[in-house]
């Protein structure tokens, strides 16, 4: 038997971003016992990125919106491939979850008479986005963290997990090792929750940090569980572009939300070219109107950068291939140009975006007051992830729950602004909530030690071998394949290259060779990740193929048109009895009258 | 293409040395990326820790030339590089490998100060009404990323070594982002003049100086605890009442 130390939870979430730590508190206050596992140090996940603020209709700037605009706004922008009731319960319950974040010692900014600020956002019809400048990420790991610590939760951090542990279908456990000395660790739980965040290291040009590497889509695919939607890749129309080291570092669309524009090389504001039908009637026609949006002119329609994200980027990336790019091969998004209109721009703009002002200056020596930065898209999010119960947030597999980027449904095809720190504290909640429910509910499920010394046996395999390749190389290789290959827009003929590519990456992953001990050794933890990053990799690639058509966040130039056959499902993926990846589609339930209604109301 | 040279601390508790790396370098790079590029080509398993890498989660601390500083906020235009540049951990933390330190002492702290406690809500909804100028001083300690660059300059931690009495600058900021929200009820004077010694500041500065986040640490976060402290609990008529209050 396999050495190791062993710990017992009643819940045990995996994940530490907003959506991991809100479920470690719903289950802490549910009076279960709690263990908390984070990839890196608490408080640093990749929620501190999250810039432009939570998505909830609290309605205190304009009381024109209501749970029911959110909704039906939600449901546009993905494209109406959404799991309609996670968009619903996500919609009206946001208000009250950003509510007791204040309770618990968040500070957002204000309105003038004294509430919780809001601002505007590409695909939302009000301003909806209470926030705290351009940093609003941090304000809510920060109040996560800082509320979790006093509930006696058990907090491991810098872990790694290789496997989900199981009894028969139901799951019971994770297998794993702490990173500072390389020791296994098993924790035996009652109920499991990933809250394991997104995939965008599998691309080349990423805003997430080398901890998004889909462990927790491709554990949970490798235990039976089943993925949906995996084709949806949000590529966020601004990165930073230049200097090369910084590619792909986020840019806010809090700067659009501000009033900053889109130019092309020859100076024109050119997302007024194209502007989809569903959106015709929200969009203003010319500059003026737009600028009267973001100064908050309640009877003016929202300028055309501020459409939603999939379309910003596609029009970009047009741009750029036909030669009107700018000098580092993206387009120019400038807010200096707003001193034209109100006087003292320079510190409205510090102001409202201090962070943005702060990275621009220090990373590009561009000061955002006086010119425009250049920018291009970068991948950002998925959509596709884990497939849970709405009300629940369990899988397919009883006793484990998912939530946040990692579980799918609520974004359809193309997930709004904003909607990312709502859903983590909406879903995070219940799925806290039904996992301690579940775990009161169950007993101890038994451990398989002959598969525990499997996978520990596997794991060190790397270790043995003297010569071979090196992990960094081969993660540079697959993202490479996955940003030219199935990126923005994607063919049939480049996608079947994709994957034999990834064959070819799977064969060499089996040769890597790893120099040093199990001390926090990267090599030996980007090996791991690297076979996480494959699966993931895979099931995009496949499910993508499989979508012939385009929608949202997924663009085929060999069907570049919506296909009605296809509004109608979702794309499943699952582990196959030949262990081989299989690939179904599945249709979507019909949606209630009532919530119809709410759609039509809204249009 | 041009190159430099870094020489990199590698070792752990048991001791360590330096080692030279000289890896290509171009345009904007900043520090994180040398170390990362010299990771991935010439030592697969050196330790560093990072991972926003845009100054926003303040994993990526480390002393550059002997400057606290993160290393992906440091670009190489910044550092004259004829010289090896040399990266080492924080020194007031325990080694764990390379440039990976031991910070837990931190986490443990925080767990020690009365956490926030507000008073009733002021709407039926469960809200509160507060005013932006009101709340602009808390924010500005909200600012911080936790790199820990400040308790690794703090003299009490770095040559006193007092953790045991002390909570250092990134807790004073914490407190007094506590105490100063209009909201809180709480009151932790006696704890921070007691336990956590804010006594042994004398207002240096240098935590002040390296904060990456700008927070001016000492001028608005502790003088003020400070002087809270010493209304409280030195101001001879306070002192009276409290005599009194404790018999009753
Ligand atoms: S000002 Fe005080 S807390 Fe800051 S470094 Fe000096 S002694 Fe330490
Ligand atoms: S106060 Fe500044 S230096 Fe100290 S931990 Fe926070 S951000 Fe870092
Ligand atoms: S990597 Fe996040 S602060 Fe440097």
């Amino acid at each position: 038997m396999v050495e190791c130390q062993r710990y017992k939870h009643d819940v045990l979430v995996i994940g530490a971003g907003g959506a991991g730590l809100r479920a470690a508190i719903e289950a802490a206050n549910a009076g279960v016992s709690v263990g908390l596992i984070c990839k890196s140090l608490l408080g640093k996940a990749h929620t501190v990125m999250a810039e432009g603020g939570v998505a909830a209709a609290l309605a205190n700037v304009d009381d024109r919106d209501s749970w029911k605009v959110h909704f039906a706004d939600t449901m546009r922008g993905g494209q109406y491939v959404n799991n309609w009731r996670m968009a619903e319960i996500h919609a009206k319950e946001a208000p009250d979850r950003v509510r007791e974040l204040e309770a618990w010692g968040a500070v957002f900014d204000r309105t003038k008479d004294g509430k919780i600020l809001q601002r505007n956002f590409g695909g939302h019809k009000y301003p909806r986005l209470a926030h705290v400048g351009d940093r609003t990420g941090l304000e809510i790991i920060r109040t996560l963290q800082d509320h979790a610590i006093y509930l006696g939760i058990d907090v491991h951090m810098e872990f790694t997990t290789v496997s989900l542990l199981k009894d028969g279908q139901r799951v019971i456990g994770v297998f794993g090792y702490d990173r500072e000395r390389g020791r296994f660790k098993l924790f035996q739980a009652k109920a499991v929750v990933f809250a394991t965040g997104g995939i965008g290291k599998a691309y080349r040009i990423t805003s997430n940090s080398w901890e998004s590497t889909g462990d927790g889509h491709a554990l949970a695919y490798q235990a039976g569980a089943e993925l949906i939607d995996m084709e949806f890749v949000q590529f966020h129309p601004t990165g930073m572009v230049w200097p090369p080291s910084v590619q792909g570092i986020l840019v806010t669309e809090g700067v659009r939300g501000e009033g900053g524009i889109l130019r092309n090389r020859e100076g024109k504001r050119f997302m007024f070219d194209d502007i989809p039908d569903i959106y015709k009637n929200q969009t203003a026609d010319n500059e003026e109107e737009g600028w009267r949006y973001t100064q908050g002119d309640k009877n003016a329609r929202r300028p055309p950068e501020l459409l939603t994200r999939d379309h910003v980027a596609r029009c970009i990336v047009r741009e750029i291939k036909e030669g009107r790019g700018s000098p580092h091969g993206g387009v120019f998004l400038d807010i200096a140009w707003i001193k034209e209109r109100i006087p003292n721009s320079a510190e409205h703009i510090k102001r409202k975006l201090p962070s943005m002002y702060h990275q621009f200056k220090q990373l590009a020596d561009i000061d955002i007051t006086k010119e425009a930065m250049e920018i291009g898209p970068t991948t950002h999010y998925i959509m596709g992830g884990i497939r849970v119960n709405a009300d629940t947030q369990m899988s397919t597999l009883p006793g484990f729950f998912a939530a946040g980027e990692c579980a799918a449904g609520i974004n359809g095809a193309n997930r709004l602004g904003g909607n990312s720190l709502s859903d983590i504290i909406v879903f995070g909640k219940r799925a806290g909530e039904y996992a301690a429910k579940f775990a009161k509910e169950a007993g101890e499920g038994t451990i398989d030690e002959k598969e525990v010394d499997d996978i520990a046996k596997r794991v060190l395999e790397p270790f043995d071998r003297s010569s071979g390749e090196n992990p960094f190389q081969i993660q540079r290789d697959l993202q490479v394949a996955m940003q030219d290959l199935v990126g923005i827009v994607r063919t049939q003929k480049e996608m079947l290259t994709a994957l034999e590519k990834i064959e070819e990456l799977k064969e060499r992953t089996k040769k890597i060779s790893i120099t040093g001990n199990r001390e926090y050794n990267p090599s030996w933890h980007t090996t791991l990740d690297l076979n996480n990053l494959l699966i993931v990799s895979e099931a995009i690639t496949r499910s993508a193929l499989e979508r012939k058509e385009s929608r949202g966040g997924h663009f085929r130039d060999d069907y570049p048109k919506k296909d009605e056959v296809f509004s109608k499902c979702n794309i499943v993926s699952s582990k196959g009895f030949d262990g081989k990846m299989q690939i179904v589609n599945v249709p979507i339930p019909e949606m209630p009258p009532e919530l119809k209604q709410v759609i039509e109301e809204n249009k | 293409m041009a190159t430099a040279t870094f020489r990199i601390w590698r070792g752990n508790k048991e001791g360590g040395k330096f080692q030279d790396y000289t890896t290509e370098v171009s345009e904007g790079m900043v520090v994180l990326d040398a170390v990362l590029r010299i990771q991935a080509e010439k030592a697969n398993d050196l330790a560093v820790r990072w991972n926003c890498k845009a100054g926003k989660c303040g994993s990526c601390s480390a002393e550059i030339n002997g400057i606290p500083k993160l290393m992906c906020m440091t670009r190489l235009s910044e550092l004259s590089l004829d010289l090896p540049v040399i990266i080492e951990p924080m020194q007031s933390f325990p080694s764990i490998k390379d440039l990976v330190t031991d910070v837990s002492w931190n986490f443990e702290v925080k767990k020690k100060i009365k956490k926030f406690s507000p008073r009733k809500a002021d709407a039926s909804d469960g809200t509160w009404r507060m005013a932006q100028n009101d709340v602009n001083r808390v924010q500005e300690f909200r600012k911080c990323i936790e790199c820990f660059l400040c308790q690794n300059v703090c003299h009490v931690l770095r040559d006193h070594h007092l953790h045991n009495e002390f909570i250092g600058p990134r807790f004073f900021v914490y407190s007094a982002n506590l105490e100063m929200n209009p909201l809180d009820t709480q009151d932790r004077l006696e704890q921070l003049k007691d336990t956590q010694g804010i006594g042994y500041c004398n207002i240096t500065k240098c935590c002040t100086k390296v904060c990456p986040e700008s927070i001016t640490i000492t001028d608005n976060a502790i003088i003020p605890l400070k002087e809270r402290v010493a209304d409280e609990f030195y101001d001879p008529l306070k002192k009276l009442i409290r005599l009194f209050r404790k018999k009753k």
